[in-house]
């Protein structure tokens, strides 16, 4: 059983890294072929898989709400998109070595914090290390003084709120509104070629298949085990010894890295970065790809994030109006009906034992057994500070 | 100058309706004196200096009775008619009126504007052809304005609302000349309020910093420093700037400036804490209804700004509906508004828990996701059937304006009907939590939801009635904001997330840390605002509010005892 699970992902790493981009190589024309847009479309929903991996690790798995993930992802893509700015050099409208909003602004020398995005091991280090330390200084700060909870989601939002206003300020530097964009290579590579997409593309099927495979290696350590019990019941844990804090912080790095990294790789496959993308609206809509999919599992995240990011792309082409409409009723219905999402469900009915969760009433099974009573009273005051 | 003609034209008919009214009655008016005849006869004259002379000249006399003639120079509607007798006499047209290929128009006397009749009694109508115009060149238009400048303000001066007379005496400040200060002057003998006062000193300072003789100048910027005029700043800079400005006026000037920016600072202070505070008032009545109820039912509420956003659009609906219904009552739609909001809010946070909510009680983080989904819905609601603009709440007359309470600070009624209206709501909160049977129920559910069902209480009535509650303040909020901020689909999502730093902050269901917290939120919102950005304010706050709950994590009044652990 075990081996068929690990077959059957390999079976998809394979046809995620080599089939799709190897269809996509084949001559125009032929029947088979997935277009240029297809295939940078579905390179595009990998790095959210990749991101949506994140979130499940530490909502899913540890039960801490982040409403504030779109900050890492930005950090990601931002450290990325400035390495790209810095890339087009002359190539700009403007012809000027700065990057033409900079021209706009009338600022004349490059700004200190951006001259060393020139190299590319610094930007590729930066892309890991600015989420994670940012992570690290605000996880730090929050969990030490035990604030959980929807505490803690309250204060992500206000997080990405602030985040997001402050990206939109020209005095940043970071373009304002209009964010980053016009990019024009990546690492020396063509960001026009077909080649260099498909690269892309591959460069986002292996990260994401890293990220899998780590995730999946973190959960089923004795560490996953105990960000399991902290969900469950965050108070045992702490009774039995171990500090909550310190796995949270952990798990909290190691997601808002992974966001960091989907960000990168969003940047030039989409090739634009703008503060619209790490706001209020769009942290929370990552939440729900993990619902929908499937939270406290790893294939969920994946599934939830290339099914709702594709419905969202089919409908908004056709019924712009409607998607808003659609993403409030998927919340609902996630929270109502599937609280296991896709995969969760799915996994239930194979086993057989399990019912479905109907009415929000759960019948079987994780994560939350019934009404437990430190969720209904959410400022829980715990006592044993020493036992830290 | 058309734009002058134009308002001459509209003012006009308002100006001369009393006039011909008193001309109807049977009583003769009374004719000009000898000299302001002349004056009248030298209008008419075909010289631009006699003409410009006579024109100040009849300024001067200040009788009202010359305003129209006046009036009708600056529009060019004054003809010299020939008397039987080889007379002439000055007279105004009226409107013409086409008759057959003639072009007949009315006259009216150059003296009080009364219609001349002829022998029939009829109004006399005369062939334009038949009279000679009487040409008014530029010169003469620019020097006639300030007169009739002067005409309509000391009008204005003698008007019952001291509002009224406080703009004509600033608006006679800015333009007017050493007649115009006699006439400032005679109005401030006899002025009792004291801003009008204060307006009227104003304005006569400044005539005389403008045409005053140098002594008077220095006298007018001192006492301009003195009154802490802020209109004064712009003529105290060019007179402290300018290189020919004689050294103590010079000097006065900038005492004078430095006088008027030290109060302009102060005054500032005290602006920004009452907008401060009129915010608080409104995260106040968010936080308040989002406390109580996560206090109660442990729901994190994010469609909390969505009712909101249903309460300001209920309140647009209702000005709407006056305005088709009853124009006539149109100033207290905001009245009928307040409560409709209130209903409207309620309703649907009843809806909301009924239909939903209550089925995930003691599961926040799912409430949280759920109650977004909502807001998302509602909030794409109101875009597709309001359309995606802003749309337009008017203010009711009787909130317009204010109450000036020092030299350049005047408190909006708006602003203060917010605060009042947050107090009332506080107030009313503490009555019924505290003082009322259903008081005591909703804080026996709060604190031990268990014991109390068992002794009886019906929980799930008390959290259904506390969410509608919360939600109708919510809708208060919602008509309280369509006075000071804009009415959009997004309203909602602007507030929720200071709101939810006060429920943070303040501790959950308790009343006085919520008031607390929403006055410190508001305040340092528009306290950080001028000198740092509205930007750096939010994340200074969020800042400052994770360091805060290091020190105290349940807030800013915790509930002691063991069933806070439950």
């Amino acid at each position: 059983m075990r081996s068929l699970e690990a077959w059957g992902l390999a079976g998809v790493a394979v046809l995620l890294v080599v089939v799709l981009p190897g269809l996509n190589a084949l001559p125009a024309g032929s029947p088979l072929r997935i277009s240029d847009f297809t295939l940078n479309l579905f390179g595009k929903f990998l790095a959210y898989a990749i991101l949506a991996l994140g979130i499940d690790l530490i909502w899913g798995y540890t039960g801490v709400l982040s409403l504030g993930h779109g900050v890492f992802f930005g950090l990601g893509a931002y450290a990325m998109g400035m390495h790209l700015m810095l890339e087009i050099g002359t190539r700009s409208v403007y012809g000027n070595v700065l990057p033409d909003f900079m021209v706009w602004n009338r600022v004349t020398e490059l700004p200190l914090f951006w001259k060393p995005f020139y190299s590319v091991p610094f930007t590729l280090l930066a892309i890991v290390v600015v989420p994670a330390l940012f992570a690290f200084v605000f996880g730090y700060f929050t969990f030490r003084s035990r604030i959980r909870g929807v505490y803690f989601s309250i204060i992500t939002q206000a997080l990405a709120l602030s985040t997001w206003l402050m990206f939109n300020r020209n005095a940043m530097n970071l373009g304002g509104t209009n964010g980053l964009s016009g990019f024009k290579s990546v690492f020396g590579f063509t960001l026009n070629s077909a080649a260099t997409q498909r690269g892309l593309y591959v460069a986002t099927a292996l990260c994401l298949c890293g990220a899998f495979v780590l995730c999946r290696t973190i959960v089923r350590s004795p560490a996953g085990r105990v960000l399991i019990a902290i969900r469950d019941s965050e108070t045992r844990v702490l009774f039995s010894g171990y500090s909550p804090a310190a796995f949270k912080l952990f798990v909290f790095v190691v997601s808002a890295v992974l966001a960091g990294v989907a960000g990168a790789l969003y940047a030039p496959q989409v090739g634009i970065i703008t503060p619209a993308k790490i706001g209020v609206l769009p942290s929370i809509e990552m939440i729900i790809w993990v619902a929908v999919g499937g939270r406290g599992t790893l294939l969920g995240p994946v599934v939830g994030a290339l099914g709702v990011n594709w419905l969202q792309s089919t409908l908004t082409t056709h019924y712009p109006d409607l998607w808003l409409l659609v993403l409030g009723g998927l919340f609902v219905a996630v929270v109502l009906f599937f609280p296991d999402g896709v995969v969760g469900t799915a996994q239930k009915l194979l086993k057989g034992g399990g019912r479905l969760g109907v009415m929000g009433v759960r019948l079987t099974g994780r994560p939350h057994e019934g009404r437990r009573p430190e969720e209904a009273k959410p400022q829980t005051e715990v006592p044993h500070r020493q036992a830290r | 100058m058309w734009k002058s003609l134009l308002l001459a034209l509209t003012l006009l008919p308002g100006l001369t309706a009393p006039a011909v009214a008193q001309s109807a009655g049977a009583a003769p008016a009374a004719g000009p004196s000898a000299e302001v005849a002349k004056h009248i006869a030298d209008v008419a004259s075909a010289d631009a200096l006699v003409q410009e002379a006579a024109a100040v000249a009849l300024g001067k006399t200040g009788d009202r009775k010359i305003l129209p003639l006046l009036e009708a120079l600056r529009e060019g509607s004054v003809y010299v008619r020939p008397l039987p007798g080889g007379k002439k006499e000055t007279v105004i047209v009226g409107d013409k009126v086409s008759e057959g290929d003639k072009t007949l128009v009315p006259l009216f006397r150059a003296y009080g504007r009364d219609a001349l009749t002829g022998s029939d009694g009829k109004p006399l109508l005369a062939d334009l052809t038949t009279l000679e115009e009487v040409s008014t060149g530029r010169r003469l238009r620019i020097a006639i304005r300030p007169l009739i400048d002067a005409f309509s303000g000391q009008s204005d001066l003698a008007n019952p609302d001291p509002a009224t007379r406080r703009a004509a005496a600033t608006k006679m400040g800015y333009t007017g000349d050493a007649a115009t200060r006699q006439v400032l002057e005679e109005a401030l003998g006899k002025e009792q309020d004291r801003w009008a006062r204060f307006a009227l000193q104003e304005a006569i300072a400044l005539i005389q910093l403008r045409t005053g003789s140098d002594g008077e100048r220095v006298a007018a910027a001192e006492a301009l420093g003195r009154l802490r005029s802020a209109n004064a700043m712009e003529p105290l800079y060019q007179l402290a700037g300018d290189a020919q400005t004689p050294a103590p006026l010079a000097t006065a000037a900038r005492a004078a400036i430095k006088r008027i920016e030290r109060w302009g600072l102060f005054t500032q202070a005290i602006e920004i804490a009452f907008q401060g505070l009129s915010l608080s008032s409104i995260l106040l009545l968010m936080a308040l209804g989002l406390a109580i109820v996560f206090g109660l039912m442990g729901v994190i509420n994010m469609a909390h700004g969505e009712l909101m956003a249903l309460g300001a659009y209920a309140t647009f609906l209702m000005q709407g509906w006056f305005a088709a219904h009853f124009p006539a009552y149109f100033d207290y739609y905001f009245l009928v508004a307040l409560p409709f909001s209130f209903l409207v809010s309620a309703t649907a946070g009843l809806v909301l828990e009924r239909g939903v909510i209550r089925l995930l009680y003691g599961r926040p983080l799912e409430t949280l996701l759920l109650t977004w989904g909502v807001s998302l819905m509602i909030q794409q609601g109101l875009r597709l059937w309001f359309g995606a603009a802003n749309v337009d709440v008017s203010s009711p007359r009787w909130l317009s304006g204010g109450i000036p309470v020092m030299i350049g600070v005047q408190l909006p009624y708006n602003r203060l009907f917010i605060i009042g209206l947050a107090a009332v709501c506080v107030a009313a909160m503490y009555f019924l939590l505290f003082r009322t049977d259903a008081g005591l129920r909703i804080r026996a559910v709060t604190q031990n939801r268990g014991m109390a069902a068992c002794l009886g209480v019906r929980a799930r009535w008390v959290d259904a009635g506390t969410f509608a509650l919360g939600a109708g303040l919510a809708g208060l909020a919602g008509c309280a904001i369509t006075q000071i901020g804009n009415v959009g689909p997004e309203l909602g999502q602007n507030y929720i997330v200071d709101s939810f730093m006060v429920v943070v902050t303040g501790g959950v269901g308790k009343l006085l840390g919520s008031i607390l917290a929403a006055v410190g939120i508001g305040g340092l919102n528009k306290i950080i605002e001028p000198g740092m950005g509205a930007v750096f304010g939010k994340v200074l706050i969020l800042v400052l509010v994770i360091v805060f709950i290091q020190r105290r994590p349940a807030g800013l009044f915790a509930t002691k005892g063991r069933y806070a652990e439950s």
